[in-house]
């Protein structure tokens, strides 16, 4: 869809700000906010181009860095870290090669840590866009990636 | 054996969260219709009378809240607002999305009759970002809830004209903390404000504006049914109701349980939880999430409410449990919750922004040089009385809570 076009969606009025912030990166497929984005936001809403900006920086899920396809968020909450320790980490890494606030060469795929993700009867979990991951260990997690690889190769 | 209980979670699993026919085949929606023949001044004075104490945390009378909104006058008030803070991001803590994800028909119900109750014809709910199945969920429920004219102008043909809109938060702890929340509404970075003026006065966009957490608000039509003495048969005499709680961590059954307030930790722990997992023995619970308080077995008999356990140095907070086996080190989790306050720190206050580097700080130089660890507690605990003191959001207010926990219950085994 055409930005201006996701951008009228909504009311010209402040408080759409993240909600328009948000449906802007999830239409661009590599998740995050190009300049462009912040002006016609900025634009749109009356206000200016930096305080768009500061906007988007302080909110974690925001980015104005290209990101992967497959935006991983890993639970670091307090309890995620005792049941999962490093081993969450150790076996991302294994699979796709990155650790945290690393994406692939390819744009595939970016890793993120995030705050509590609200499984926490579940843990450790992990996001991957909108989906969410439980009860995470070694089988399940290369489960995951090599899914994902083969979906994309069928699709591309 | 202790059983549940349950009043929010009443109609969990018992239909399709995206089929509103089915929710009003259960009865629902007949409160907020109930209550909408109601005096609103005679709502206020029934959640008063039930002594319903907010869910989010804090446990200030729900009434009261009410009253203050219903009550408020300003020279330019266009509207009153209300909305319900689903920003649930305490560590440990999952209530609200299960509340959300199987029953959100309540929460709306339960922001009608509030709205009612102070004459808001605005209403939103502010939902953390990373929830996407409640945003999915949500957004279905107030589409089908306009669709049969539950919400709109013209509400149940009452003449009371009431809509709610989502919003979606973006990843900050701190947006949870309502008057940050507000600020976050109006499409700024979430930077607390300063308070008074509390948002019964002055709230979004300058207007009173009622804010309550998704279960506060998943009670009141509760309430509306059954009564406040009904209500007040059910937990403590200063928490009354049910609660939920969310345990996990080193137990045989994790998960949320919904339960009359009082039950003690040893019930919620070994008898719903199934026990401590393999066998193991119980070290210690970490109860109200990061901003909540380390405890021992000493406590596991306690009442599970707001007052039973502030005596013994301890909050019942958003509810969480977070339990830890003989096996796991007390030093390693409180060295993740003080980096989950360095990461989530605003900056907008220097000793918010500065102590929580600092206690970090503190942590890290023990683990590198071997300092005496009873050293460094009270290290901590002088550094966090001092944010505690002069921080201007409960942000900066909270490390004191676990850190203080620890001196009393851990000191020997920090």
């Amino acid at each position: 869809m055409d930005k201006s076009a996701i951008i009228s969606k909504f009311e010209p009025q402040k408080d759409n700000m993240l909600n328009i912030l948000h449906e802007l990166q999830n239409s661009n497929p590599q998740n995050f906010l190009t300049t462009e984005d912040l002006k016609l936001v900025a634009n749109y809403l009356n206000t200016t181009y930096s305080s768009v900006y500061g906007v988007v920086k302080y909110y974690s899920m925001f980015s104005v860095e290209p990101r992967g396809k497959y935006l991983i968020r890993i639970c670091k909450s307090p309890l995620c870290n005792m049941v999962g320790d490093k081993s969450v980490l150790n076996d991302i890494k294994e699979n796709i090669g990155i650790g945290i606030g690393e994406t692939t060469d390819d744009l595939m795929f970016s890793v993120e840590a995030s705050e509590c993700l609200g499984h926490c009867a579940e843990a450790p979990v992990m996001m991957i866009n909108e989906g969410v991951y439980k009860n995470l260990d070694s089988k399940k997690i290369k489960d995951i990636f090599q899914n994902i690889k083969l979906n994309h190769k069928n699709t591309d | 054996m202790v059983s549940e209980k349950k009043i929010a979670l009443r109609n969990a699993e018992k239909y399709n969260p995206i089929k509103i026919d089915e929710y009003i085949k259960l009865g629902g929606y007949k409160n907020a219709q109930k209550a909408l023949k109601m005096n609103p001044v005679d709502i206020v004075d029934l959640v008063i009378d039930a002594r319903l104490r907010g869910r989010g945390g804090a446990g200030f009378s729900a009434g009261q809240k009410k009253k203050y909104t219903s009550e408020a006058i300003c020279d330019r008030c266009i509207q009153k607002y209300i909305i319900c803070n689903a920003d649930e991001g305490e560590p440990g803590t999952f209530k609200d999305r299960v509340i959300m994800e199987q029953d959100p028909h309540i929460l709306l119900e339960g922001m009608i009759i509030g709205a009612h109750a102070i004459g808001a014809t605005k209403g939103f709910i502010y939902v953390r970002g990373e929830y996407t199945d409640s945003i999915y969920i949500l957004g279905i429920a107030i589409e089908q809830a306009k669709q049969k004219g539950f919400l709109g102008k013209n509400i149940f043909n009452s003449g009371f004209d009431f809509d709610i809109e989502l919003k979606l938060g973006a990843g900050s702890y701190l947006c949870g903390e309502e008057l940050t929340l507000l600020e976050s509404l109006e499409g700024k970075r979430g930077y607390p404000r300063i308070k008074p003026p509390f948002p019964a006065e002055k709230g979004l966009f300058g207007m009173p504006t009622l804010i309550n957490n998704v279960e506060t608000f998943a009670h009141i039509p509760y309430i509306i049914e059954y009564g406040a003495d009904h209500y007040r048969t059910m937990g403590t005499e200063n928490s009354p109701g049910t609660k939920i709680f969310t345990i996990s961590g080193d137990v045989n059954k994790p998960g949320y349980y919904e339960v009359a307030m009082g039950t003690t930790l040893r019930e919620l722990v070994y008898e719903l939880a199934g026990g401590i997992k393999n066998n193991k023995k119980f070290k210690a619970a970490v109860l109200g999430g990061a901003a909540g308080t380390f405890v021992d077995e000493t406590v596991l008999d306690t009442q599970m409410g707001f007052d039973t356990l502030k005596e013994k140095g301890a909050v019942l907070g958003s509810g969480a449990i977070m339990v830890m086996s003989e096996d796991r080190s007390i030093f390693d989790m409180t060295h993740s919750i003080l980096k989950f306050f360095k990461h989530e720190s605003c900056g907008k206050c220097v000793p918010c922004r500065i102590g929580t580097a600092q206690l970090m700080q503190l942590m890290k130089q023990t683990k590198e040089n071997g300092t005496d660890r009873k050293v460094l507690l009270d290290q901590l605990l002088s550094e966090a009385e001092y944010m505690a003191k002069t921080s201007l959001c409960p942000l900066g207010q909270s490390p004191i809570m676990p850190i203080k926990s620890l001196k009393q219950y851990f000191e020997n085994q920090f």
